[in-house]
């Protein structure tokens, strides 16, 4: 099981610009599809509502955690919680980087979600990885690391 | 996505031991084993050894099944299976997101 997402992408605008498009609130409404109730502040909860079709009853709640001019944006959410049924308040919040890196041709932008879980230990994550080898697989990793570790 | 989708946060939790861990390990091969083949090579009294399958079981990763006097442990992928769904489509989402950013920034 992979417990983080990664995602680069190249932008060919200059950083200023995705920094903009990244922290001004009525901006990053325009591409993530949501309405802001105000604007991005480090340590203050963000709130609003999602205007993504189909998704208009969903609301938009993230903690700002640091704003570190054209280099890194990040915040804390539960993402995609989507299901009015679930309290998701429960759930442990994962952490959204988004990381600017000046590039010839513009802007390289990482994206890392994380903290989808609460297990300790990164290689205990690694053996429950289920992409390739099934189950049975990864379960033989998972016992040669407890056998390890016991 | 919304429907199926339920709280993982137990799930991770009932995952983060090592002990539980080395249960589903034995469980996941597919055969159902009895409490006592589960404490089998283990240090663990068979008192600890079910109180781990409970946690497992309330957290629907192993199911109990009787067979005759003993109740036999099975491994349940369900959950598993919904937390690797679940990433899939937050990665999707972001795929999207950021897509749309880079037509943003770009015209």
């Amino acid at each position: 099981m992979d417990h983080r997402i990664e995602k680069r992408i190249e932008l060919k605008a200059p950083v200023s610009r995705v920094w903009r498009a990244l922290t001004d609130h009525h901006e990053f409404g325009e591409w993530f599809r949501v309405k802001l109730d105000g604007p991005f502040v480090p340590g203050q909860v963000s709130r609003g509502h999602i205007t993504y079709p189909g998704y208009e009853h969903v609301k938009w709640e993230a903690v700002v955690q640091k704003m570190d001019p054209e280099r890194l944006f990040s915040f804390t959410w539960h993402p995609y919680a989507v299901d009015p049924k679930i309290d998701y308040s429960k759930e442990t919040p994962t952490l959204v980087e988004f990381r600017l890196e000046k590039t010839v041709t513009g802007t390289l932008l990482l994206l890392t979600e994380s903290g989808f879980d609460k297990i300790p230990s990164d290689r205990r994550i690694e053996a429950f990885r289920m992409n390739d080898g099934g189950w049975t697989e990864q379960m033989k990793n998972i016992e040669s690391y407890v056998a390890k570790s016991s | 996505m919304a429907a199926k989708r339920r709280a993982h946060a137990p799930v991770f939790a009932a995952l983060g031991d090592v002990t539980r861990l080395s249960l589903v390990a034995k469980l996941c091969a597919g055969q159902p084993r009895s409490i006592s083949q589960l404490t089998e090579g283990s240090h663990l009294t068979r008192q600890a050894i079910t109180k781990h399958l409970r946690v497992l079981e309330r957290a629907e990763i192993v199911h109990s099944v009787r067979a005759g006097r003993e109740s036999l442990f099975e491994f349940d992928p369900g959950p598993l299976e919904e937390i690797r769904n679940h990433l899939d489509s937050v990665s999707e989402q972001w795929d999207q997101a950021l897509s749309r950013l880079k037509s943003f920034v770009e015209c």
